[in-house]
C-alpha cells in the first residue's frame, strides 16, 4: 500500500516514463526500476551525498556549521561502536555509519507529504539485512579463518550435529528479524498515518502519530546499527 | 467470434482454478458469499492476533522498563548502560509484536480474497 500521491511519480508521469506504483503491476525492466521505493532510494542517496559534500567542501581545523554537526554525529557513532565491538571492529565503522544514516534518512523521508520511505518496503530492508549478515560471516572468516566453523559447533564436539542446524537456522533468522522489524515498524506507521488521514485528515489527526514516527524512526535506525554491531562483535570474538 | 469466446472462457476458468476467486470473471453469488465469509474470518483473526500480541508485548515491555527504572533508581551512575541494554531488549520484545502485525497485514491486505472484497466495496478497480 503506497501513498496515492507521490511527487516523483507525478513528475515522471509528466515526463512520459512508464510508471506503476505496485510491484504486481510492473512487467518491464524500466517499470521495475521506476518503482517508488527505488526512485526514493535514489532521492535518499542524493540527499546524503549532497549533505556530505556541503559539509566536507571546506574542511577547517576549527570546524563551524555543517562540518561541526557532522563531526559530532560521526564521532558519536564511532565512539559508540568502539564501546561495543572494541578497537578491532573499528574497520567496519563506515558500513555501520552509512547504513545508519541511510535508514534514518529513509525513515524520516516518509514524514514529508508526497514522499515515500524506501524502508517501508521489504526489499530495501532485506537488502540491508543481507549485507549485514554476509559481512558478519566475512568478518568471522577474516578473523578466524577456517576456525570460524567453531562458532557453529557448540561447546562439546559430540553435540555438533544438534547444535549446527540450530546455529545455522539462528543465523538465517537474523536476516528475517532484522528486515521484518524495520519494515514492520515503518510500514505500520505509514499505514496508520494513511488511515488516520483518510478518517480525519481535516482535524490534523495524523499529527501525534507523526511525532511518534520521528521517535520510532530514530529508534529503529539505532537498533539496526546496534544489532549489526553486536553481530560483528560476536563474529570477532573467539568461539566459546 | 465463438472460438474467441470459448478461448476466453477457458482462460478465465484456468485463472479461476489457479487463484481461487481473484480473477475478474464476475464470480457467482455463492462464491461472493464464501469470499466475504473468508474475509470476515481473516479480519477477526487479524484483530484477535494483534490484540493478543500487543497484550503479551505490553506485559513484557512493562516488566523490562520496571526493572530498568528500579536499576537506575538504585544506581543512577549506571543509567547510560542500563538505557542502552533496555533499548535492545525493548526492540527485541517489540519485534515479536511487529511480526504479528505483519501477519495481520498479510491477512487483511494480501490474501487472495481481499482484492475481490476491495473491488466489491469499491476501493480498488
Amino acid at each position: 500500500m503506497e501513498h496515492p500521491i507521490l511527487f516523483l511519480n507525478l513528475l515522471f508521469k509528466k515526463l512520459g516514463l512508464p510508471i506503476v506504483s505496485n510491484f504486481e503491476d510492473a512487467h518491464t525492466l524500466a517499470q521495475y526500476l521506476l518503482l517508488p521505493y527505488v526512485t526514493y532510494t535514489w532521492v535518499v542517496m542524493l540527499v546524503l551525498v549532497s549533505l556530505a559534500a556541503l559539509a566536507a567542501k571546506s574542511l577547517q581545523m576549527v570546524p563551524s556549521g555543517g562540518q561541526n554537526f557532522f563531526e559530532m554525529l560521526i564521532t558519536g557513532i564511532e565512539d559508540f561502536m568502539v564501546s561495543i565491538t572494541g578497537e578491532e571492529g573499528k574497520f567496519a565503522f563506515p558500513l555501520i555509519a552509512t547504513l545508519g544514516l541511510f535508514i534514518l534518512t529513509s525513515n524520516y523521508m516518509g514524514m514529508i507529504p508526497g514522499f515515500f520511505s524506501p524502508t517501508a518496503n521489504i526489499n530495501t530492508t532485506a537488502a540491508c539485512a543481507l549485507i549485514v549478515v554476509v559481512c558478519t560471516h566475512a568478518i568471522g572468516i577474516k578473523f578466524h579463518g577456517i576456525k570460524y566453523v567453531k562458532h557453529f559447533m557448540g561447546p562439546i564436539w559430540w553435540l555438533t550435529p544438534l547444535i549446527m542446524p540450530i546455529e545455522l537456522i539462528g543465523h538465517a533468522a537474523r536476516v528475517l528479524s532484522l528486515s521484518i522489524r524495520l519494515f514492520g515498524n515503518i510500514f505500520g506507521e505509514e499505514l496508520v498515518l494513511a488511515i488516520l488521514f483518510f478518517l480525519a485528515g481535516l482535524y490534523l489527526a495524523p499529527l501525534p502519530i507523526m511525532f511518534l514516527g520521528l521517535f520510532t524512526g530514530f529508534v529503529q535506525a539505532f537498533i539496526f546499527c546496534l544489532l549489526s554491531m553486536m553481530y560483528f562483535a560476536g563474529a570477532i570474538e573467539h568461539a566459546h | 467470434m465463438t472460438k474467441k469466446v470459448g478461448l476466453l472462457t477457458t482462460v478465465i476458468l484456468l485463472g479461476l482454478a489457479a487463484v481461487a476467486l481473484a480473477a475478474e470473471a464476475g464470480p457467482s453469488g455463492a462464491e461472493k458469499v464464501a469470499g466475504l465469509n473468508f474475509f470476515i474470518y481473516s479480519a477477526v483473526a487479524a484483530g484477535f492476533g494483534i490484540a493478543i500480541a500487543a497484550f503479551g508485548t505490553g506485559l513484557g515491555q512493562g516488566m523490562a522498563v520496571k526493572s530498568s527504572v528500579e536499576g537506575v533508581a538504585r544506581n543512577p551512575e549506571a543509567s547510560g548502560k542500563i538505557t542502552v541494554t533496555m533499548m535492545i531488549g525493548l526492540a527485541m520484545i517489540e519485534s515479536l509484536c511487529i511480526y504479528a502485525l505483519v501477519i495481520c497485514l498479510i491477512l487483511i491486505y494480501a490474501n487472495p480474497v481481499s482484492k475481490l472484497i476491495q473491488t466489491f466495496i469499491g476501493l480498488a478497480k
